[in-house]
This record gives structure tokens, C-alpha cells and sequence, in this order.
């Protein structure tokens, strides 16, 4: 039986807007994967908790709060010390270009802009997910 | 895999995690069946979609944490019969609970079952029960009329009602209304709650049986402690009687029966019958043969 891709769609931090988390995890909803959403002001802990329990492949952030440095970074450390940095993290949301760049330095695997394809991502988060299976 | 078991008995929340995984992904594995069983209490929740099975769940958690007892959860959403996604959302009624480890959520997806509950959820179970949880509470995928099998999977069936679901035509048909141990009229500060309330009452008398009808308001908690304390006495009651261990027979002769009909389908898929049944609906749409 082939395996179903298991992704976390989640929303850290304080602001409000959830579209689109929303649209992305319908998306990935539509190409035959189970998206796990947790709800609005996650913090880091509580992601990497429901990531453990819900044994997810992949984590995928959603932040439009200007917060995104310090809660990727957040983040990043709590799966170090939980042992699950091997599962991939994706962002989505208002991310300046030269943040983007940092943020993939510090161990983020995708960061997705306004304007991005929502079969671009589909096909990212299938990639980044054989990677992690081979 | 004997590593993770070792975890397990150990009480290691990623083991079990990666175990449910394991046997969702592998029907018919027989990894759980040498697990010991600890005794947990399997609580089933239905209803109709939006009725409040999930917040009355988050509120039943709280009540139980508030006594002591470790909770497990399996909350069961639906897959497409199409794409084979699906959007798993109960867990955001469950917030409170995220950051205590004696609370574990798992979401699940229905997968292509019929009646609610996907096949592994028997291995779920039985993975939550050797973790050592005191009670296993099993959420439904949002139910219609037919969906069932939440009855064969649980010590106790309550059945999640709403105000606003229609008359007591409804609740006198057979499937769903049949099902519940313990019935609760949830979102009770609304319009017809208690009209609802009477309706089960007459239902119930004409067909001779007393049944707990609990009012409940999920989000404030209201009327929880009530249910929590019935569905305790009703355990009681079945262990005393009997009625459990029918049940818990009826649960095993339903998952071997639910392991042959994977096994037929799983036989007649290879069989290759596709192709031919193309051609004849081919033929049909021509109007060159009919349907048999």
C-alpha cells in the first residue's frame, strides 16, 4: 500500500489571518495528502508536541507577523532537542527576500512568498518528502 | 520494530506515534496482537457533523485530567473517496490539551471504510491501551444516518446530538439513533434543546427503554462533569451484567470480519477485472448490452 503523505499546516504566533493556511492545506488536501491543521496562535512547543503525535512527515508554517525569525528559530531548536530535525519545515507568508535567505540557512527547507504556484508547492512538498524517505 | 514495542512499554510518546503510523499504513500486521492489554476504557463519541463532537471530547479530557487519568484520543475525520486527502481539523478543538503529556491526540482519516472508521483504528486502539492510557476516547468522522461502526469499536457509544436536526421523525429512524448508550443534547443554551430533550423522552418510552439523555454545552464545560460521572456508572453497570464482555467479543468478531473483506477486495483488485468492466460500460453506453 503506498504511504500517504502526513503534513502539519500550522500558525504560530499572533496574528489572526488564516486564508492562506487555509488554501494551502486544501491544496495539499486535493492532492491526496492528510493535513493535520492545528488552529490559529500555536506556539512552538505545541507545534512540535502535535508534529511528535501526529507523527506528521513534514511541518509547514504559516506566519504573516513580521515574527517569522524568531519562531523558525524557536522552532527549529525544540525539534533538535525532541530529535525530529530530520522532518522538513516550510514557511509560508509576508517573508522578505533577504530573510528568506536566512531562514534556509538556518535549516528551513522551502519558504514560499505571496504569488507562489499552489502546484509549485504540491510538487515541493512531494519532493522534499521523497528526500526524506530515500 | 521490536525496538519501538521495547519504547512503547516504556511509555516513549514518539514509539507510539511511529507504531500508529506502522500499523495505518500495513493492515494486517500482527505487531499488536502480543501487546498486553491494561484495561483502558474505550469511550466512542458520534453525531452529526458540527453537532459538537470535538469540543464535547476537549471538555470530557479536562474533566478526566482533572481526576488524574491519562487520556488518549483518536480523532477520525474523512478521506475523499476521490483524492484519497484529507483535511484533519478536530484537533483544533483540542487546544487546551496540547502541552500536557498525559494527553495524546491522534488524528486519523476515515480512509475508504463505509462506516465511519478506518480498519487500523482496531490496532490504534490496542496500541493506546498497552501505552497504558486509563481512558481511549474514539471521535467519529462526522455521521449521517449509517455509520455504525463506532458501536463495534467501543466499550460505550455516546451519541452527540444537537438542537436544530429536525423532528422526532428523525430520531425514530433506524442506524445512527439506535446506537448511543448515553444520549447527549449538546449546545443545550440554544432555541429546542428541550423540545429535543422530550422528544428522546417519548422516543424511548414508546420503545420501552431508559436511556441517560444528558444536556451539555460543551464550550463552558456545562453539564461534562454529569456525563463523565454517567458514563463511569454505565461501565460499571456492563461489567457487572455481562454486556461488556459481549461486546468486547462483538469488537473482535467485527475486526476479523473487516481482515477478510480487506482480503477479498484486496483479491479481486488483482484479479484485473477493471479492464473488462470498461469495455462492458463502453457497450452499455452504446446501448449494445444492459447492465447485467
Amino acid at each position: 500500500m503506498k504511504r500517504k503523505i502526513r503534513v502539519l499546516i500550522a500558525k504560530p504566533g499572533l496574528d489572526g489571518h488564516d486564508r492562506g493556511a487555509k488554501v494551502v492545506a486544501k491544496a495539499l488536501r486535493d492532492a491526496g495528502m492528510e493535513v493535520i491543521y492545528t488552529g490559529l496562535r500555536q506556539t512552538p512547543e505545541q507545534i512540535v508536541k502535535t508534529a511528535i503525535q501526529e507523527d506528521v512527515d513534514l511541518i509547514g508554517l504559516s506566519i504573516l507577523s513580521g515574527a517569522h525569525m524568531n519562531i523558525c528559530k524557536k522552532l527549529l531548536q525544540l525539534m533538535k532537542e525532541n530529535e525530529i530535525e530530520n522532518t522538513p519545515v516550510f514557511v509560508g507568508g509576508i517573508i522578505p527576500t533577504d530573510d528568506a535567505e536566512e531562514l534556509k540557512k538556518m535549516g528551513i527547507k522551502e519558504v514560499f512568498g505571496p504569488g507562489t504556484s499552489l502546484t509549485l508547492i504540491v510538487e515541493k512538498i512531494r519532493e522534499l518528502f521523497s528526500e526524506v524517505e530515500a | 520494530m521490536k525496538q519501538l514495542l521495547e519504547k512503547l512499554e516504556k511509555k516513549d510518546i514518539k514509539a507510539l506515534a511511529k507504531l500508529i503510523t506502522y500499523v495505518e499504513n500495513n493492515p494486517g500486521i500482527d505487531i499488536v496482537d502480543k501487546l498486553p492489554t491494561k484495561g483502558a476504557k474505550i469511550i466512542g463519541f458520534t453525531g452529526s457533523p458540527g453537532a459538537g463532537k470535538s469540543t464535547l471530547v476537549n471538555s470530557v479530557i479536562s474533566t478526566l485530567r482533572n481526576k488524574g487519568y491519562s487520556v488518549g484520543v483518536i480523532a477520525i475525520d474523512p478521506s475523499s473517496p476521490f483524492t484519497g486527502g484529507a483535511f484533519l481539523g478536530d484537533r483544533i478543538r483540542m487546544k487546551n490539551h496540547f502541552l500536557d503529556d498525559k494527553v495524546f491526540i491522534r488524528s486519523m482519516s476515515s480512509g475508504n471504510s463505509l462506516g465511519g472508521l478506518n480498519e487500523s483504528v482496531f490496532d490504534v486502539i490496542k496500541l493506546m491501551d498497552a501505552f497504558g492510557f486509563d481512558y481511549v476516547l474514539i471521535e467519529t468522522v462526522g455521521a449521517g444516518q449509517s455509520e455504525v461502526d463506532i458501536v463495534y469499536v467501543s466499550d460505550i457509544v455516546v451519541l452527540v446530538l444537537s438542537p436544530g436536526s429536525g423532528d422526532e421523525i428523525q430520531l425514530l429512524k433506524s442506524g445512527i439513533m439506535e446506537i448511543g448508550d448515553i444520549y447527549v443534547v449538546n449546545k443545550s443554551d440554544l432555541d429546542g434543546a428541550d423540545y429535543l430533550k422530550s422528544y428522546l423522552e417519548a422516543i424511548f418510552s414508546i420503545s420501552n427503554k431508559r436511556k441517560p439523555i444528558i444536556k451539555t454545552i460543551a464550550t463552558s464545560n456545562s453539564g461534562v462533569e454529569e456525563l463523565v460521572k454517567t458514563i463511569d456508572l454505565l461501565l460499571k453497570e456492563f461489567h457487572k451484567n455481562g454486556e461488556i464482555k459481549i461486546r468486547r467479543e462483538r469488537r473482535l468478531k467485527k475486526h476479523a470480519e473487516s481482515i477478510i473483506t480487506r482480503k477479498i477486495k484486496e483479491e479481486l483488485s488483482s484479479l484485473e477485472v477493471t479492464g473488462s468492466i470498461n469495455t462492458v460500460v463502453k457497450n452499455v453506453l452504446k446501448r449494445l448490452c444492459d447492465s447485467f
